[in-house]
C-alpha cells in the first residue's frame, strides 16, 4: 500500500524536530501518534473542547483543526514544554495546590491556553480569564478552582517579575 | 474536632497530580503497543430498522484492512440471563447493544467494525460496508412508547408488573409500585393539593475523554485489555461473559480515565476490539469520535413525571403520589428504580404511592449519570414543594424543615433511614449568608431545592506493603476519576500515623488486586477507603507483633498511637520499626477485603440566584451555593470539587443540554458546539458549604459525595426563574425559547 508522506521540519518545545506525516493527518495526530507527545489530548476532534490546545507561533490553536504539514517552519509549545526543566510552571503548581483538576483530561489544554494568556496579559481579571478559557471545556470541576488557580499563578508571575 | 485527626481534613497535593499537570499521565487512548491496528465502527443511520443483509466484501478488499466483524462473530451460545452488577439482563441484549443483531434500535447502533493499519483506512473501509435495511417506525418518548399501538422494539419483551411476569408484549419492561399508608385518605385530609406534570430531556454525561479500548487476544489464549473504565472488574466479567471465556482468561488494565459520571460503567468497545484481535493476532485499538460518544453510548433517561402532593394548612405534608415514566433507550434498564426511591426521600410523608415505568424507546441504551434517576424526580418534587410553600405563605426552607426526613423516617420503598443529614443541610442553607443576602434588580430571583442520593457499599479490596524507609505502597482497584487515590491513601495514613505523602497509592489491573466493584454510587472514598482503613489496621497488628518480638514481650502489651509503637518504656516510630522488619520475620503486608452493608447516603441542597432576560429568555446564574453532607470530608478541596462539578452539570441540565431529536430519531446536535455544556464564561464561582453528619457505617464517618450535588440544581433554578419572571417551567431544559414562550403565555393570560 502506497502512502505519500510529507517531511515536516518544525520546532517543538524549543527543539528542532523533523517528522513524516500524511497530508490528511492533523497536527494533533502528528503530535500524538507520530511524535508520541500524548500529553495533548483529543476530546472531540472538531475544535469544540480545547483539550488539544497548543501554542502555535505564539497563538493558541486547537491542534485537531491544524494539519501536521502546516507545522512546517513554525514554533509549537505543548504541555510537555510548559515546565522549566525540573521546576513546574506556576500554573502547574497552582493547579495542584488549588485542586483544579479531577479527572485531568482537560488539564493540559487549560494550562497551555492559560499560559498564552499570562504570557501576553499580566494580571487578567476574572472575567477576562473566563472569556479566554471559554473554548476549553471541563466537565468535572465547574471551573471554579481552575479560575482560582489561574488567578494565583498570575499573581505569582507578577511577584517574580517585581 | 480539628485535633481529632492528623491527616483527615487536610489538603495534601494529590499523588497523581504532577503526572496530570505535565501531560505524562497515560489515559486509554495514550496507550502504545507494537503492532497496533486501529479500528472503526459502522453505525446504523436509522433509529429502527431490520438488517436484511451486510456485505463486507468491498471493505475487505481495501488495502490495509486486516479484519471485519459483525454480530455473527460472537460465540453462538444460546441466550441466558446474566448479572454483571447492573441487574439481571439477557446476554443477547448486552451483545446486541455492542453489535446489532437482526435489528438496529437507535441511530448510532453499532453494526460492524473494521481493523486496519490506521484509523483513516479503517474509517474508509467501514464506509464501504454495504448494509441493506428495512426501515421501521420509531418511537422516541416514554408516553408514546407506552401507547397500545406503539411500534415494539423487542418481540420478546414482556412487561413485569409488581414483580410478576404478565406475558404482555409491550415497550414497558417493568412497572413497579411503592405504597405507604393510605394515600386516598391522606389527600382527603389535605387542605391544599398541587399536581403537576414534568418532562425532562435526554442528556449526556459529557466526559471530555471519548471511550477507548485496546485489546490483544494473545496467542496463549489470554485476552489483555487496556481501557478507560469506571470498573476494570466489570469490564473483565462482561468481556468474558460475551466471549464465553472464564474470567481468569481476561486481564483488564485500567488506564487513567477522562471522566465518567456513570457513563463509563457499560462496555461498548472491548468485546469488538477483542473479536478483531482474535482474527488478526494483533493488538487492536478503538477510540470513539465525539459523535459516536453522543449517538452510541448511554446518556441518562429522558422522562415524563407526574407529581401530586397534599399538605394541611399547618404546613404538614400528608400525601404524595408520583408517576415516573423513564426512557430506557433501546434496552430495558432506565434508572427509574432509584428515581422511585428518591422522589420523596427528603420528606417524612405518611401516605405515599409511587408508580415507576421502565420504557424502551429508539434512543441509545441509557447508562447511569451521577445520582441516576434522582435529578429527574427531584425536579418534579422540589418544584411542587416550592409551589406548596408559596400557597401556604411559608418560607421554602421552613416548609421543608417542618417535613424533613430524619433518622427513623420510613421511605415509601421500605427502608427506614439511619442517621442522615437532611435537617442539618436545611439548617445550613437557612444560616448561609447567601440565603439572607439581598437580591436587588429587576427580573432576578432566588430559588432553593434539596436532593438525596445513596452510597453504594459493594466489594472493595486493598493491600498495603511496608517499605524499609517507613513509607507504604497501597494497591487498590478503584478507578480514580476525581482524586480518590488521595482520599483513600489519607485514610490509611491516618490509621498508620504517617503523613499522606508517605503512602504511595496505585490502581492495579485485575490480576494484581482483589475484586473491586465500579467507581460509582458515591462508593469509592467510602468503601475502598474502608478497605484501606482495614488493611492499615492489619499492618498495625502485624507491626505490633514485630515490636513485641524486638522487645521480647507480648504483642498485647504494645500500643500504637500516631505512628509510634510503645511498650514498657520502649518506643519505636513507624519508620524505625519499618527498617527492622527484615530481622523480625520479613516483609509486612496488610490486606483487607470489605463488603460494607451499613451504607449511608447524602443530602445536598443549593441556593441559586438568576436573572431572566425578558427579550431573549436567556437565564443567567448570578450566584450559586451548594451545601452537602459529606459525613467526614477527607480532603475538603476534592469534596468541594465534587459539589462544584455536580452543581454545574445540574446547571447545564437545567438550562441548555438536551438530545435534540428529529422525528425520525436522529440526534441533531451531536457535537460539543451544539450540545452546549456550560463553559467558564457561563458561570460565576460556585460557593460550597460542607456539612458533616458522620455516617455510622464508616470508621471515620465518611459519606460519598460524588452524586447528590447534581440533584437539586434544576429545581432550584426553576424556582428562581419563577421568582424572577413569574413563570413556572415544567420542562427541561429551560432554554431561552422555552422561557420566552412561558413569558408570552403569561402575558396573554
Amino acid at each position: 500500500m502506497k502512502q505519500c508522506k510529507v517531511r515536516v521540519e518544525t520546532w517543538i518545545n524549543g527543539e528542532p524536530v523533523e517528522f513524516l506525516c500524511e497530508p490528511r493527518q492533523s497536527l494533533l495526530e502528528s503530535l500524538r501518534d507520530v511524535l508520541n507527545l500524548t500529553g495533548t489530548k483529543e476530546g472531540c476532534n472538531d475544535g469544540n473542547c480545547g483539550a488539544c490546545t497548543v501554542i502555535f507561533d505564539g497563538r493558541i490553536v486547537t491542534s485537531c483543526l491544524v494539519l501536521g504539514v502546516e507545522a512546517q517552519g513554525r514554533a509549537i509549545t505543548t504541555i510537555e514544554g510548559i515546565a522549566d526543566g525540573a521546576k513546574l510552571h506556576p500554573l502547574q503548581q497552582m493547579f495542584l495546590e488549588e485542586a483544579a483538576l479531577q479527572c485531568g483530561i482537560c488539564t493540559p489544554g487549560f494550562i497551555v491556553a492559560a499560559k498564552a494568556l499570562l504570557d501576553s496579559e499580566p494580571g487578567p481579571s476574572e472575567d477576562r480569564i473566563r472569556l479566554w478559557l471559554a473554548n476549553n471545556l471541563c466537565r468535572c470541576t465547574g471551573y471554579d478552582k481552575i479560575i482560582r488557580a489561574v488567578q494565583r499563578a498570575a499573581a505569582m508571575a507578577q511577584e517574580v517579575k517585581i | 474536632m480539628s485535633e481529632q485527626y492528623k491527616i483527615l481534613g487536610t489538603r495534601p497535593i494529590r499523588h497523581d497530580g504532577v503526572d496530570k499537570v505535565t501531560g505524562r499521565a497515560l489515559y486509554g487512548a495514550d496507550f502504545q503497543i507494537a503492532g497496533l491496528l486501529e479500528a472503526a465502527i459502522l453505525r446504523s443511520p436509522h433509529a429502527h430498522a431490520r438488517i436484511l443483509k451486510i456485505d463486507t466484501r468491498k471493505a475487505h478488499a481495501l488495502p490495509g484492512v486486516k479484519a471485519v466483524v459483525t454480530a455473527a462473530d460472537f460465540p453462538q451460545s444460546p441466550d441466558r440471563i446474566v448479572d454483571l452488577g447492573e441487574g439481571e439482563t439477557p446476554l443477547s441484549y448486552i451483545r446486541g447493544n455492542v453489535l446489532a443483531s437482526g435489528k438496529t434500535l437507535y441511530k448510532g447502533h453499532a453494526v460492524a467494525a473494521v481493523a486496519a493499519v490506521n484509523v483513516h483506512v479503517a474509517q474508509e473501509a467501514a464506509s464501504l460496508i454495504e448494509v441493506e435495511y428495512e426501515e421501521l417506525p420509531c418511537v422516541l418518548t416514554a408516553p408514546d412508547a407506552m401507547r397500545p399501538d406503539a411500534p415494539l422494539l423487542h418481540a420478546d419483551l414482556k412487561t413485569t408488573e409488581f414483580g410478576e411476569q404478565t406475558g404482555r408484549a409491550s415497550n414497558v419492561a417493568e412497572h413497579f409500585r411503592h405504597l405507604l399508608g393510605d394515600v386516598e385518605k391522606g389527600f382527603a385530609d389535605a387542605d391544599h393539593v398541587v399536581e403537576r406534570e414534568f418532562h425532562t430531556a435526554t442528556v449526556h454525561q459529557g466526559y471530555i475523554e471519548p471511550h477507548n479500548a485496546t485489546v490483544l487476544w494473545n496467542q496463549d489464549g489470554r485476552v489483555l485489555v487496556w481501557t478507560s473504565t469506571q470498573g476494570a472488574f466489570v469490564v473483565r466479567d462482561t468481556v468474558a461473559c460475551m466471549l464465553d471465556l472464564p474470567v481468569s482468561q481476561v486481564r483488564v488494565t485500567p488506564m487513567e480515565i477522562g471522566g465518567g459520571f456513570g457513563g463509563k460503567i457499560p462496555v461498548y468497545l472491548e468485546p469488538v476490539a477483542a473479536l478483531l484481535s482474535k482474527k488478526t493476532g494483533r493488538p487492536v485499538r478503538i477510540v470513539m469520535t465525539r459523535q459516536e460518544v453522543f449517538e452510541g453510548t448511554g446518556p441518562t433517561p429522558g422522562s415524563f413525571i407526574r407529581v401530586k402532593m397534599g399538605v394541611r394548612g399547618d404546613g404538614r405534608m400528608v400525601a404524595a403520589q408520583a408517576h415516573l415514566a423513564y426512557e430506557a433507550g433501546a434496552y430495558p434498564g432506565a434508572m427509574v428504580g432509584p428515581g422511585g426511591m428518591c422522589v420523596f426521600a427528603a420528606y417524612d410523608i405518611g401516605n405515599v404511592v409511587i408508580d415507576g415505568f421502565d420504557v424502551v424507546v429508539n434512543k441509545p441504551s441509557t447508562a447511569a449519570y451521577r445520582a441516576p434517576g434522582a435529578t429527574n424526580a427531584a425536579f418534579a418534587t422540589e418544584s411542587v414543594v416550592d409551589e406548596l410553600a408559596e400557597i401556604l405563605g411559608m418560607d421554602p426552607i421552613e416548609f421543608r424543615l417542618k417535613n424533613a426526613a430524619r433518622e427513623g423516617t420510613r421511605r415509601a420503598d421500605g427502608p427506614k433511614f439511619p442517621r442522615i443529614g437532611c435537617v442539618e443541610v436545611l439548617e445550613a442553607i437557612k444560616a448561609h449568608p447567601h440565603y439572607s443576602a439581598p437580591l436587588e434588580g429587576p427580573h432576578r430571583g432566588r430559588g432553593v431545592a434539596i436532593g438525596f442520593w445513596f452510597n453504594a457499599g459493594l466489594q472493595s479490596s486493598c493491600t498495603i506493603s511496608v517499605n524499609a524507609d517507613g513509607s507504604v505502597v497501597l494497591v487498590e482497584g478503584s478507578t480514580d476519576i476525581g482524586g480518590t487515590r488521595t482520599s483513600i491513601a489519607m485514610q490509611a495514613a491516618e490509621v498508620l500515623g504517617i503523613p499522606a505523602e508517605k503512602v504511595q497509592p496505585s490502581v492495579a489491573d485485575t490480576d494484581s488486586v482483589g475484586y473491586t466493584a465500579v467507581t460509582g454510587g458515591s462508593r469509592t472514598t467510602f468503601a475502598t477507603g474502608f478497605a484501606a482503613c482495614e488493611a492499615a489496621n492489619d499492618v498495625i497488628r502485624q507491626m505490633k507483633e514485630r515490636a513485641a518480638r524486638l522487645w521480647q514481650t507480648g504483642a498485647g502489651s504494645v500500643e500504637a498511637d500516631a505512628g509510634v509503637f510503645r511498650s514498657n518504656g520502649n518506643s519505636l516510630s513507624f519508620a524505625e520499626l519499618a527498617a527492622r522488619l527484615g530481622e523480625t520475620g520479613g516483609p509486612v503486608i496488610g490486606r483487607a477485603a470489605v463488603h460494607p452493608r451499613a451504607v449511608g447516603g447524602s443530602f445536598s441542597g443549593c441556593i441559586a440566584d438568576v436573572e431572566v432576560d425578558q427579550e431573549t429568555g436567556k437565564v443567567s446564574i448570578l450566584r450559586f451555593t451548594s451545601i452537602q453532607d459529606a459525613g467526614k470530608a477527607i480532603h475538603p478541596s476534592y469534596v468541594e470539587g465534587q459539589m462544584q462539578g455536580g452543581s454545574v452539570q445540574g446547571i447545564g441540565w437545567a438550562l441548555n443540554e438536551e438530545y435534540y431529536m428529529s422525528d425520525r430519531g436522529a440526534m441533531m446536535n451531536s457535537s460539543l458546539l451544539d450540545y452546549r455544556m456550560p463553559t467558564s464564561l457561563d458561570l460565576p464561582m460556585i460557593d460550597t458549604h460542607i456539612v458533616e453528619v458522620p455516617n455510622p457505617g464508616h470508621p471515620f464517618g465518611v459519606r460519598g459525595v460524588g452524586e447528590a450535588n447534581i440533584v437539586p440544581p434544576p429545581a432550584a433554578i426553576a424556582n428562581a426563574i419563577y421568582r424572577a419572571a413569574g413563570v413556572r417551567l415544567n420542562r427541561l431544559p429551560m432554554k431561552p425559547m422555552a422561557v420566552m414562550q412561558a413569558i408570552w403565555s403569561a402575558r396573554k393570560a
